[in-house]
Parts: C-alpha cells; structure tokens; sequence
C-alpha cells in the first residue's frame, strides 16, 4: 500500500466534512440524546435526535474523535433528517454492510457523500471509527420509541 | 549490543508490511517473540506435551521438570529469595486482581486507604476502584509534577497511617516515567502499608530486584518481554502469600478434598487452580534466558539511546507534542497538531510502520493531559536508529498528507 491507496481512504468528501462539520452543535427544545464512546479508542459523540411523528426532524452532533468517525457523523446527521426512523435504521444497516465490503443497492440507499466512505472498508481497524454515530442513531431511534 | 544479530532472532521482523519493510514500534503493547522461544514452545508441543503434577508417566514428569524449571528462571530473573513467591498466572492483570481479591479483601476496611497515581493502566486501577466500593475505602491519588513524575514529598503526604495498599505502576506505559519503587516502598512500610507494583512496562527493561526494591508485590507479563501470550507472574513476599487464601478454586490447587471442607496445597501452586499454562511459562523461561543472554544492562542502555535520539528528533519537528518526562524508558507518547492519532497511525500503517494510538487503557491520564488521544511509538531490543528515521519522515509525510487535505 502506499500514500495513493490512503487517497481511498481520505477522500476529499471526507476532509471537507471533517474540517466543515454539518449539524455540530446542540439542539433546543425536546429531543433525545445519547453519548457513545468508542471504548478501544476514546473517540466520543454526543448526538441528539428531534423526532416527531416517527419522523427524523433535526439531528446534530457533538463530539471528539478522528476524520473518520466525525465526517461519518457529519453526514449521517445530514442524511436521516427528514427520513422516517424505519428509513434511518434501515440505512444504518446498509451502511453497515458497506463498510464489511458490501455492494449496496443504490435504489434503496442513495449514498450522496456518504459513498466516499465505501473506501473504510479496506482498513478493517478503522471500521467501528465510521460505524459510531450510525450506532448511536439507532440507539437513539430504540430510546425515541420506548418513551 | 549487536542489534543486527538481535533482529536476527526475530523472524516476524523480516517481512513487508503494506509494500514496506515493517518498523515494528508497539513493544509496549505486545513484544516480538525470538525463535528460541517459539521453538522451545514447539518443542514442548511435539515432544512432551503433558499435564504436570500429575500421574507417573516420563511425559508428565518432563512437562512438570519443564514448568517448575521456568519458575526458577523467573525466581532468578527478579532475584526473589524463594521459588515459592513465584506464581504463574495469566498477565499482570489477573496478577494485580489476585492481591485485590485475596490481600485487599481481608485487609481493607471501612474508612482505610487506597493509594495509587493518576498515571495508572486501567488494570492497576480498577481492581482496587472494585475493592474500595466494597469495602467503603477510600481511593487517594498521589498528585503528578507537570512532567508527569512523582515527587517524594507528595508520596509522603498521601500516604497515611489509615493507607493499607499503595499500589503504582514501576514504569508508565504512556509517559515512560520510571517511578522511584524503592522509596515509595520504604514510604509505605513506615505507615505500615503494603506496595502492589505493577511491573508489566518494567520488567520487560529494566533489571529487577525484588528483594531490592523492596516491593510486597510485583506483576508482570511474558508477552511484553519476548515470551508468549498468555503468561504472567505475580511475585509476593512468601510471609503475605502464605497467609493469603486462594481466589481460583478446583483442580492442582488443592490438598485434601472431603464433602464439606477442603484444604490448600503449599505454596506456590495454591494459587494456580486449574491445569496451569505450561508451554506458556516454558515459553516464558526461554524468552528470560534470550534477554539475560543479551544482558538486561545492555538492553536498557540501548533502549534509553533509542529514546534519546527519537525524542531529539520529534523535538526538532513543528507541531509535535511529546507528553512525560525526559528521563525515560524507551517510548515515546505524542501529538501531531490537526491530525488524529488513529489518522496518524492509519498513515504510518501505510509505510509499514506500526504504532499504538488511543487511550492506551489510561483515560484518567488522557484526562490529566486534557487530550482525548494519543499516539504512542515504543521501543525494544530490536529497534534500531534507522527505523526511528523511518518513522521520523513517515510523521513529516502524515503532516504534509494532512497538510494538503485538511
């Protein structure tokens, strides 16, 4: 491997969400909000979900970690807004089998940036980093409707 | 020392990693292994693979000659007095967790005193976190200088005649600070407190002397010091120990077993329940015959000259934050201004060149150095100056890799 292949890895998408995060920040009003860590590596989101309806009204996010894990957040934030919560898991779970390698339909799941991430997949150790703010919307989602 | 020869005992270090030769600089997570110790460890296997201390067969009786041999070794490699405050285990974790269940169980009361340092790995400080919520006992941290040592004055005034354990890592894993074990022994004893060291970073470096140092209680790992995985050793002071009941109960551990009641063997195998780690401690009395063959002075004269020359060199580059002491064991924990550790460690990965990033099982140290993660390149008797370079310009490419994306 060499620094070309890390071009995979660190697409241009992925720094600009890094360096220009969308939806950092807090929410005001009723929302949920969940922190998680990543315990193997100390990276950390706080993510807050406004749902109403069974629909995803505003998300944002805070947190600290690497290019990977933020720019992921960045563009989950992005795009579940507006999606049901049944659109959002599912979408979840479909970038999950796209970062274990997985070919992903692109009528169920229009990627936009998020398909800059399909590289992750290469770089097994850097996998849970990309996963992180995915994980903590479902969690979310799960606590949204036990309420 | 001949470190040329030295790498070549270490087969694993002669291959390619990701189209590059491999830079192996995370020592202090898992060491290499050389191939005495893999061979004596498959010689064990092809040739006298047996359960020990048990039955009349010659396999078993080579087996129990073999384990019993490594203890000896071990015994001589720390200079205990006596075979008996040797006993194997699984890593110094399940060392440190022994003295917690065991010693700070039927020592440690309401109202006594923990002590340990913010500088602790997560497994010298969560045993004693547990035992002071079940127990109502207080945990006291000995407060850190702003290079990240230890200063005597402090150590005196934390710990108290209510202090029952002080329990301190020999060797930092993330700052490389070499904590004065002697003094802080003597401080201990004079309020009647035992001393738990954690010896995981230390062991692997340094010459030990036990009797020395003059610790209770000393843990360490084979894995950190060329032997395999899987094997550690808690050493005690054979007056605690024989006092101390068991924590793993069951089979080799025992010496009469009736319905209602059962009694221990001697030291040290009632502490070793269970069919113990045999070709582990073998392998763990070839990796000590290795290291003392090279010389543990040689050893530690040679990792202090890689650290020198790494911090020399990291110091010399814009925008790198070296964390700990300048006195140091040989690693070096840092930051690279606008570049993650794992994005750091990802393109260094690129180059071939292996190094730890993360919370290095330390948060409350991550806390104390307000940084959420760092990156770590640790060295052994197998590194050399030229792959210090290596990763030197691999750290000028991620900084100008960066430099252009960001």
């Amino acid at each position: 491997m060499s620094f070309n292949n890390l071009d995979t890895l660190y697409r241009q998408v992925i720094m600009d969400h890094y360096k220009n995060p969308r939806n950092k920040g807090a929410l005001d009003g009723e929302h949920v909000a969940i922190d998680m860590n990543n315990p193997t590596c100390g990276d950390r989101i706080q993510l807050q979900l406004k749902i109403e309806d069974g629909v995803v009204e505003d998300a944002k996010f805070d947190g600290e970690g690497c290019s990977i894990s933020l720019s992921s957040a960045s563009m989950m934030t992005q795009a579940i807004k507006g999606k049901t919560v049944e659109e959002a898991v599912e979408m979840s779970k479909l970038f999950s089998d796209m970062m274990q390698g997985e070919e992903v339909d692109p009528e169920k799941f229009s990627l936009e940036d998020i398909e800059a991430l399909q590289g992750v997949s290469q770089f097994p150790a850097r996998i849970k980093c990309a996963t992180l703010s995915w994980k903590a919307m479902e969690q979310g989602v799960d606590e949204s409707e036990e309420a | 020392m001949d470190v040329k020869a030295v790498r070549e005992a270490f087969p694993i270090l002669h291959q390619d990693v990701n189209g590059h030769p491999l830079v192996y600089l995370d020592s202090s997570a898992t060491s290499q292994t050389p191939s005495k110790v893999i061979d004596k460890i498959d010689e064990y296997y092809k040739n006298y693979n047996s359960n020990v201390h048990r039955g009349v067969h010659t396999l078993g009786s080579i087996a129990t000659d073999g384990y019993e041999g490594a203890r000896e070794k071990v015994r001589s490699f720390i200079n205990a007095s006596n075979t008996k405050e040797i006993i194997f285990n699984r890593g110094t974790t399940t060392g440190i967790n022994t003295v917690a269940q065991s010693y700070g169980m039927d020592h440690v009361g309401e109202g006594d005193e923990i002590v340990l340092t913010q500088m602790e790995h997560h497994s010298n400080l969560i045993p004693w976190q547990q035992l002071a919520k079940r127990k109502n006992a207080t945990l006291k941290y000995i407060p850190m200088q702003e290079d990240g040592t230890l200063a005597m004055s402090d150590v005196k005034d934390t710990i108290t005649e209510n202090t029952k354990i002080v329990a301190v890592s020999h060797v930092s894993n993330v700052l490389g600070t070499i904590n004065p074990i002697k003094e802080i022994a003597e401080a201990a004893h004079e309020k009647g407190a035992v001393i738990v060291v954690d010896g995981a970073q230390s062991a692997p470096h340094l010459k030990i002397d036990v009797q020395d140092l003059d610790c209770d209680f000393f843990a360490f790992s084979g894995h950190k010091m060329c032997g395999p995985t899987g094997i550690g050793v808690l050493y005690g002071k054979r007056e605690l120990l024989d006092k101390m009941e068991p924590v793993e109960f069951g089979g080799e551990m025992i010496d009469f077993v009736n319905l209602y009641d059962s009694t221990w063997k001697e030291l040290p195998w009632k502490f070793e329940g269970g069919t113990p780690i045999i070709a582990g401690a073998i392998g763990l009395g070839a990796a000590i015959d290795y290291l003392e063959e090279v010389g543990m002075e040689e050893i530690e004269k040679y990792e202090e000259e890689l650290a020198a020359y790494a911090l020399e060199k990291l110091d010399a580059i814009d925008g790198v934050t070296v964390y700990g002491p300048k006195e140091r064991a040989g690693l070096v924990t840092f930051n690279v201004d606008g570049v993650h550790p794992h994005d750091l460690a990802t393109v260094l990965d690129a180059e071939g060149i292996a190094v730890r990033a993360g919370h290095h099982c330390a948060q409350p140290l991550m806390k104390w150095l307000n940084v959420t993660a760092t990156a770590r390149a640790s060295f052994y008797l197998y590194n050399t100056t030229e792959e210090i370079d290596r990763f030197v310009e691999g750290l000028q490419k991620t900084k100008e890799y960066f430099g252009d994306v960001i």
